[in-house]
């Protein structure tokens, strides 16, 4: 008896696989789409090729003064040779360990977050939120442990960026969870202060806010009574924010079912056990990627301290494109802050998505 | 006899400590809210008035009426150096408007195209809006200001300009181009263009009616859009086309003539529309994929071809979702052209709270009345999205 062998399958048409078959599928499946194709590889043709050109192969990479960048190209020169200063602003040279120590801090409590199998997520997450803060004020500040003190405008470039950045964050997230829960709460007094605070701040463009802070604040203070021009701008993008953490914050408190305040209630907790226990968990949970694109936004706010006089990255950058040494440098100074922005930014973005699609424990279909 | 256990309970619970009693503590807390709040705006203004007492600044608003003294770099209505400070508030308030209403449409018109593109079956262009949108959305605007100023500037001067048309010409000093001039007999077509409007509405409101009560649909929007753009041009024919040009010509140093848009105006509206196109994109994106693909299925199985499912179905239940966030980006770019003051360009901010403030010294009243406007604008905009949301919210059961 012969056993019944099928023939083997012939193989897919070599059209409709690989490289060829997936430029089928997804490139030239209509003539409509043949067209758009056509139209997008022109067009890409002729942004890349100048732009390859410019930013890599006829760029400079070397050199001191304008004579290292004739042929044309970018001058990527410029950007190594002031390094230093867009990094650090005007803070003396002697003391950049100091600000090293704070970027090796910031790497060394963020880096691990991202990686799933690290264990002391949480104690990590607390010491960035409260010692981190702490240590690196006194070693840039300085004035005690034996370290020279630095007068806040000799602070500058990235490492004022990031700690305009960093300060907000960590002052209006606490802000407008206690504005959002104020927001809600059954005392009118309370809410309606909260909401013409909240109202108040969203309505107003964040650079109207920074000018009221420097020329306002000394007004409203007494005689003699002043602060610190970074404390003013600090001040001023917290208010700002919070607000806008706030609406993100309510958007959750009333994603969370009713039925849930009730339990709460049912079991006998107080006001702040249930919120803290029960309610803000899962509001908080649910609206991570508001959080996040609030945070994003504030990073990106901190470039407006430059108009009221404060020397973030940007700040620097201006100022060093129009040094007579360089010749025209603007476009390469503006790419460059523009990528250090960039990645700040996608990285906290991809991480909230990440975080989402890890915390989507619940009501999944 | 009285259970003594019991006596105790009940004298126990109608002795409530008093701080233990909700109604007690939430009273108690609103009279201390009240008594630091008053406290803290006490101080301020108790010091304002001290402070100003003794840098000799009178109170009041008086001063819009004194004469300003300074040029200002592009005015809507006519303005020059002898005008009060009242006019550079309106001069700054047209130009924050001028930007917001174009960067409005351009970022209007390039998101929905970068949102659809994104959801396009094809590989490449839903790359090309992807990259678009990632890029755009992470870098703060004020840098994309800076760097489509910093690019306009470089531009070569009045001899050299690039002529991209006819008549048109881009060069440093901005993008000048042929200005056209209304001449008698105009009125006809702007009447003819009041009245197609006035007569759409109607129809489409009778259109609306009579499809509720027969089922029979009208085309109405292609009779408005005939109407609003045959009508006017009818006019402008019958009339004798009364219409002449002032073209833009080479002086010995500059372009006289014609319309002007300056670089600060051409480099703040793309910057705020290419800016906020990106959200805009992501916007229209969620809200299309936000209609379930049952609906489609839903029509399909109902025999509904591809154009009206897309018309009828898929688009006013993408509207729903898309409307309240639109408009919220659109009061956002109105409050980053504030962000004008940084290159110069003669905003609200730049000229009424800059300039104007730093002459007559009035921070409070200045202030003040800057931040109205923009809360004005804000609440206008948050009523009109609360409004929108009861109209249209889905009324289920």
């Amino acid at each position: 008896m012969r056993d019944f062998k099928p023939l083997p399958d012939l193989p897919p048409p070599t059209a409709s696989t690989g490289a060829v078959g997936w430029a089928r599928a997804n490139l030239f499946s209509t003539p409509l789409n043949t067209l758009m194709s056509l139209g997008a590889f022109y067009i890409l043709y002729i942004a890349l090729v100048p732009l390859l050109d410019w930013a890599i192969f006829s760029a400079n990479f070397v050199g001191n003064d304008r004579n290292a960048c004739l042929t044309g190209g970018a001058c990527w020169a410029f950007i190594g040779n002031r390094l230093p200063i867009f990094t650090y602003g005007s803070y003396p040279a002697t003391e950049y360990w100091r600000l090293d120590i704070c970027f090796a801090l910031l790497v060394f409590s963020f880096g691990p977050q991202f990686f799933d199998k690290f264990r002391y997520k949480m104690q990590l997450g607390i010491f960035s939120l409260t010692a981190f803060p702490v240590i690196c004020f006194f070693l840039i500040s300085g004035g005690s442990f034996g370290l020279s003190y630095v007068p806040t405008d000799k602070w500058g470039g990235l490492s004022l960026t990031l700690t305009l950045a960093y300060v907000g964050i960590v002052a209006a997230l606490p802000i407008g969870i206690a504005l959002a829960l104020g927001r809600r709460s059954e005392m009118p007094v309370i809410r309606t202060f909260c909401i013409a605070f909240i109202e108040l701040w969203r309505g107003v463009p964040l650079i109207s806010v920074l000018f009221m802070s420097s020329v306002m604040l000394p007004l409203f203070l007494p005689e003699g009574m002043n602060f610190d021009k970074l404390l003013r701008a600090l001040i001023g993008i917290t208010m700002f924010q919070s607000a806008y953490m706030a609406e993100v914050i309510r958007g959750g408190l009333q994603a969370i079912p009713r039925g849930q305040y009730e339990a709460a209630q049912a079991m006998g907790m107080s006001y702040w056990k249930s919120m803290g226990l029960i309610i803000l968990p899962q509001a908080l949970k649910l609206v991570i990627p508001g959080i996040v694109n609030t945070f994003i936004a504030l990073f990106k706010d901190t470039t407006l301290v430059l108009i009221i006089g404060l020397f973030d990255i940007l700040a620097t950058v201006e100022s060093a494109i129009t040094d007579p040494a360089w010749g025209a440098v603007a476009t390469e100074g503006h790419v460059f802050v523009a990528m250090c922005f960039w990645v700040f930014c996608f990285s906290m973005s991809r991480y909230s998505q990440n975080l989402e699609r890890k915390l989507h424990t619940g009501h999944k279909r | 006899m009285a259970d003594p256990i019991k006596t105790q309970g009940t004298s126990n619970q109608t002795k409530t400590a008093i701080w233990n009693d909700p109604t007690f503590r939430s009273i108690a807390f609103q009279v201390l809210a009240i008594l630091v709040i008053g406290w803290f705006f006490y101080f301020i203004f108790d010091n304002t008035l001290t402070n100003r007492a003794k840098s000799g600044v009178t109170t009041g608003f008086a001063f819009l009426n004194s004469t300003s003294g300074f040029g200002i770099l592009m005015t809507l209505i006519d303005y020059d150096e002898t005008h009060t400070y009242f006019d550079t508030f309106i001069v700054g308030l047209l130009n924050t408007l001028l930007v917001s209403v174009m960067g409005i449409i351009l970022a209007t018109i390039l998101g929905f195209a970068m949102g659809i593109a994104r959801l396009s079956q094809n590989w490449l262009i839903a790359k090309i809006a992807t990259v678009y949108v990632e890029t755009l959305r992470n870098i703060p605007l004020l840098l994309q200001i800076f760097f489509w100023y910093s690019l306009l500037r470089t531009l070569p001067g009045p001899k050299q300009s690039y002529v991209p048309w006819d008549n048109v010409f881009l060069n440093a000093r901005g993008l000048y181009f042929p200005s056209p001039i209304p001449e008698s007999g105009f009125g006809l077509v702007t009447t003819a263009f009041v009245i197609a409007i006035v007569v759409s509405f109607y129809i489409i409101r009778w259109a609306h009616k009579r499809q509720d009560e027969t089922g029979q649909p009208f085309p109405s929007i292609l009779t408005a859009l005939g109407l609003v753009i045959g009508l006017p041009s009818l006019a402008f024919v019958a009339a004798g086309m009364p219409l002449s040009f002032d073209y833009p010509v080479l002086k010995t140093f500059n372009y006289q003539g014609g319309m002007r848009i300056i670089p600060e105006l051409m480099a703040l509206w793309w910057a705020l529309s290419l800016y906020t196109a990106a959200f805009i994109a992501e916007i229209v994106r969620a809200g299309i994929l936000a209609v379930s693909h049952g609906q489609t299925e839903a029509a399909r199985a109902l025999g509904v071809r591809n154009g009206p499912t897309l018309r009828l179905v898929i688009i006013p239940q993408a509207m729903r979702v898309i409307i309240p966030p639109l408009t919220s980006q659109y009061l956002n770019l109105t409050k980053n052209s504030s962000l004008a003051t940084a290159i110069g360009y003669p905003d609200l901010v730049g000229v009424f709270m800059g300039t104007t403030l730093n002459q007559s010294g009035q921070a409070v009243e200045i202030v003040g009345m800057t931040m109205a406007v923009y809360l004005v604008m804000s609440l206008t905009i948050s009523a009109f999205i609360n409004w929108f949301n009861a109209k249209m919210s889905l009324v289920e059961r």
